[in-house]
């Protein structure tokens, strides 16, 4: 408590201070003027001006997930707030950690449809962890500090705070620290209870074709848990398969790893999980994208689920043995258990079932043959790889099957360093998000892989990159079309492609110029290396346009409604099995 | 298995301690309707007003699967500090009340009240053609009442929605 009267917006900033924020992604309108002025006078909280407030969201995603901290956004009212949404949604579904503060109308004109008044706690109530409507400029550091809680604790989330712009100047003397707030009711489960653990590794002790199927939770549990997961699968000899979001949860050139699963996944993780005994899943969902027909789900296996949201556990598969905790917590016990009781693998079992591995292995499901000058993206993606590994490149990506291709070529050794969106899917994320991450890395490589589709859609933020010299590099891989819904469109569809192709495209490289970045254009595979080396070596901003094959199809691919085993390896695969009616339906 | 469709619906009594803080009710209301779940009834008002708890009692139905999903969505709310199924939790009482109002003269009016004498329902506003009863009871005995008054002059029901407590010492 200090006697000395100050406005909440200088109260939000003392209370953003103390919980260690250095920046904040946002943009001023009306409604949030006096936190503006608030900002403008002081020197610890840097202020990232975007250029649309999805962009702002975008960005303090990118921010969260290459750091383990909190994004901080800051918008005005109204359209502000409504702006902000897509991102918000995006961050509820990956479990992304955001404070996102709305400028909103004074107090006593809420109701009255007043200028740039957006019922914004209502249409955020669906898309946020949580939400607060400041009332009373007295609860002000205590709802900051209960929303930084909220949005990193247990499953992590987007939390909105909305500040009515007399709360934000009325003056107060009443402040309180971080650690004398504590959450009335918020209290997850982190530890998981020790019969859970006993039965957990005896289950695993009986298996002959174990799997570990590692996800996003991993992540969110941090590094070390990372680091535990690497532990307890090299400590097993087993195989590990990682979802989207849990890339680099596990490394990605570890000969214990299947590479990712699902609709896009590789054939060996698949069929791993199709044939599996046992299935020891830690932080992952069961997406759909992941389980492909439900009732053909790995019928055969027992099945472990660790989770720290009780609410992600039997909701789309059954499993046998749910385990609530964070990732970290439950990995440590689980190594613990396993040691202490000195349990061992059927060996025998283990080399049959690696031997099978190796089988689906042998197929390379990701292979491609690059003929001639013109580049196929999937070759553009695995080049782009080989060329900044060595320097621990953070990724960031659009959607559509770039995001895929890079999601396959790319390995990725440690965490945090792939952001990409995988629930929500949305276009126009990855350049936002790669200010962010390059805001926090200053000195790293990051890499935006765009579609020339996808990167139109926040394509302003090329201002912000250029305002504050981000280094960005957006590596567009330009197939002309959106090429996802194309692929679907000819799969689907009788090959009807109703509006998919990416007509009267900018000249991507006077864009880039237009923005006071390097634009580079690429359309022959033997200057490919050379032209991304010079992108690499350029120290500011650079779009890469890399015309590639216009028609080329993201494989292997599980359509939608079938089973893991019903896999398309190739275009040679497609004609095999009409897609059945229930698949038609699903997106 | 992850088939919903095979398996049968039950109907289920929760009941839901939060915070009494603005916008708690259209979380409950907003899960339930997000996710495609069913409210059969719903009730709620604060229970402790110095430590500022409500109580929400909500009668839903689904399989023994999406009513398992109702309420771990319902626990992981943030202003929710207790989720009890009261009906597998041991046994419960369940209470309802209707106001229900009859309009008529004659022998329809002699018959309504005679029935609700039969039903414990008290009267708690009447005119030469008109009654107001109050009736407290489990649901199902308002719905034969509320059937019963359907011929004899039925004009309107209000009805408060289902409220439950465990029986025993134990408090939620
Ligand atoms: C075009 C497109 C194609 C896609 N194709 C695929 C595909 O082929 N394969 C694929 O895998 N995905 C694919 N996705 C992504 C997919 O939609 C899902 O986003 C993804 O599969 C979910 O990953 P996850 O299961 O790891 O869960 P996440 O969304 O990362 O969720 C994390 C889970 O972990 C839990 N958790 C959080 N914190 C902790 C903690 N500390 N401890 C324990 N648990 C925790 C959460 O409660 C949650 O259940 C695709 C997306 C797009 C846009
Ligand atoms: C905001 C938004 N709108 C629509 C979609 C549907 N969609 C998914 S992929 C895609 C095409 C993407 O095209 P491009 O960026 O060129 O990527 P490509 O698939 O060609 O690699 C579309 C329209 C989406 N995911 N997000
Ligand atoms: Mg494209």
């Amino acid at each position: 408590m200090s006697a000395e009267l100050k406005t909440g917006a200088q109260m939000l900033i003392r209370a953003l201070r103390d919980q260690g924020v250095d920046v904040i992604f946002g943009y001023p309108g009306g409604a949030v003027l006096p936190i503006y002025d608030a900002l403008f006078q002081q020197n610890d909280i840097q202020h990232i001006l975007v250029r649309q407030e999805g962009g702002a969201v975008h960005a303090a995603e990118g921010y969260a997930r290459s750091t383990g901290k909190v994004g901080v956004v800051l918008v005005t009212s109204g359209p502000g707030a409504t702006n902000a949404v897509t991102g918000l949604t995006d961050a509820l579904m990956d479990s992304i950690p955001i404070v996102c503060l709305t400028g909103q109308v004074p107090t006593h004109l809420i109701g009255n449809d007043a200028f740039q008044e957006a019922d914004t706690t209502g249409i955020t109530r669906p898309c946020t962890k949580h939400n607060y409507l400041v009332k009373d400029v007295a609860d002000l550091p205590r709802i900051m500090h209960e929303a930084f809680y909220v949005a990193r604790s247990g499953r992590p989330g987007p939390v909105v705070v909305d500040l009515p712009k007399d709360v934000v100047q009325a003056k107060t003397s009443h402040y309180v620290t971080p650690a004398e707030v504590k959450h009335r009711s918020y209290r997850p489960q982190t530890k998981a209870e020790d019969h859970k653990i006993a039965e957990a590794v005896e289950m695993i002790a009986k298996a002959k074709r174990p799997i570990v199927y590692a996800g996003g939770g991993v992540i969110n549990s941090g590094p070390k848990a990372c680091e535990l997961l690497t532990r307890l699968v090299h400590m097993l000899g087993v195989p590990c398969t990682n979802t989207l979001m849990g890339l680099g949860a596990f490394p990605g050139s570890d000969p214990q790893f299947l590479g990712m699963l699902g609709m896009h996944g590789t054939y060996e993780a698949n069929l791993a999980m199709y044939n599996c005994d046992v299935m020891i899943n830690i932080g992952a969902r069961f997406d759909d994208r992941v389980t492909g027909r439900l009732d053909e789900f790995s019928p055969r296996s027992k099945k472990i689920h660790v989770d720290i949201d009780a609410s992600s556990i039997n909701k789309n598969v059954m499993v046998d043995l749910p385990i609530v905790g964070d990732a970290g917590s439950v990995l440590e016990d689980l190594l613990a258990a396993w040691q202490a009781r000195k349990l061992q693998l059927d060996q025998k079992a283990l080399k049959d079932w690696w031997q099978k591995i190796e089988e689906w292995r042998a197929r390379d499901c990701l292979k491609f043959e690059q003929k001639g000058q013109v580049i196929k993206p999937q070759h553009a993606i695995k080049r782009l790889y080989e060329l900044t590994k060595d320097r621990s490149p953070f990724i960031t990506t659009e959607v559509g099957q770039h995001q895929m291709w890079a999601a396959q070529y790319f390995k990725f050794e440690q965490p945090n360093h792939w952001m990409t969106s995988g629930g929500l899917g949305t276009m126009g994320y990855g350049m936002p998000a790669a200010m962010g991450v390059q805001r926090a890395h200053p000195d790293a490589l990051v890499i935006d892989v765009a579609g020339e589709a996808s990167i139109l859609m926040n394509i302003q933020e090329l201002s912000c990159i250029a305002q504050y010299n981000l280094p960005v590099k957006v590596f567009i891989v330009n197939n002309q079309w959106m090429g996802m819904v194309r692929q679907w469109q000819e799969l689907l569809h009788g090959g009807r492609y109703s509006e998919s192709y990416s007509a009267a495209l900018p000249d991507f490289v006077k864009l880039a110029e237009a923005f006071h970045a390097v634009g580079i254009r690429c359309d022959k595979a033997d200057e490919l290396d050379d032209k991304i080396m010079e992108m690499i070596e350029t120290p500011g901003p650079v779009i890469f346009d890399c015309l590639v094959t216009k028609d080329e199809n993201c494989f292997p691919m599980i359509p939608s409604g079938a089973a893991h085993y019903e896999m398309l390896l190739g275009p040679e695969d497609k004609a095999g099995k009409p897609i059945s009616e229930e698949g038609m339906v699903l997106v | 298995m992850a088939n919903h469709k095979t398996q049968v619906t039950e109907s289920r009594t929760i009941a839901v301690l939060v915070d009494n803080e603005p916008g708690v009710l259209a979380r409950v209301i907003g899960l339930f309707s997000g996710r495609g779940y069913n409210i059969e009834s719903l009730t709620v008002t604060e229970v402790d007003p110095r430590q500022r708890f409500s109580r929400i009692t909500v009668v839903t139905s689904g399989t023994p699967q999406i009513l398992e999903q109702i309420k771990a969505q319902l626990d992981r709310l943030v202003p929710v500090h207790r989720v009890s199924d009261l009906s597998i939790e041991g046994p419960a009482v369940e209470r309802e009340l209707a106001l229900v109002k009859v309009a008529g003269t004659g022998e329809k009016r002699v018959e309504s009240l005679r029935i609700a004498d039969i039903f414990r329902a008290r009267v708690v506003d009447s005119s030469h053609d008109h009654f107001i009863f109050e009736m407290t009871g489990k649901s199902e005995k308002l719905d034969v009442f509320i059937d019963l008054m359907q011929p004899l002059g039925l004009v309107d029901v209000s009805r408060t929605g289902v409220v439950a407590i465990s029986r025993g010492p134990q408090g939620l």
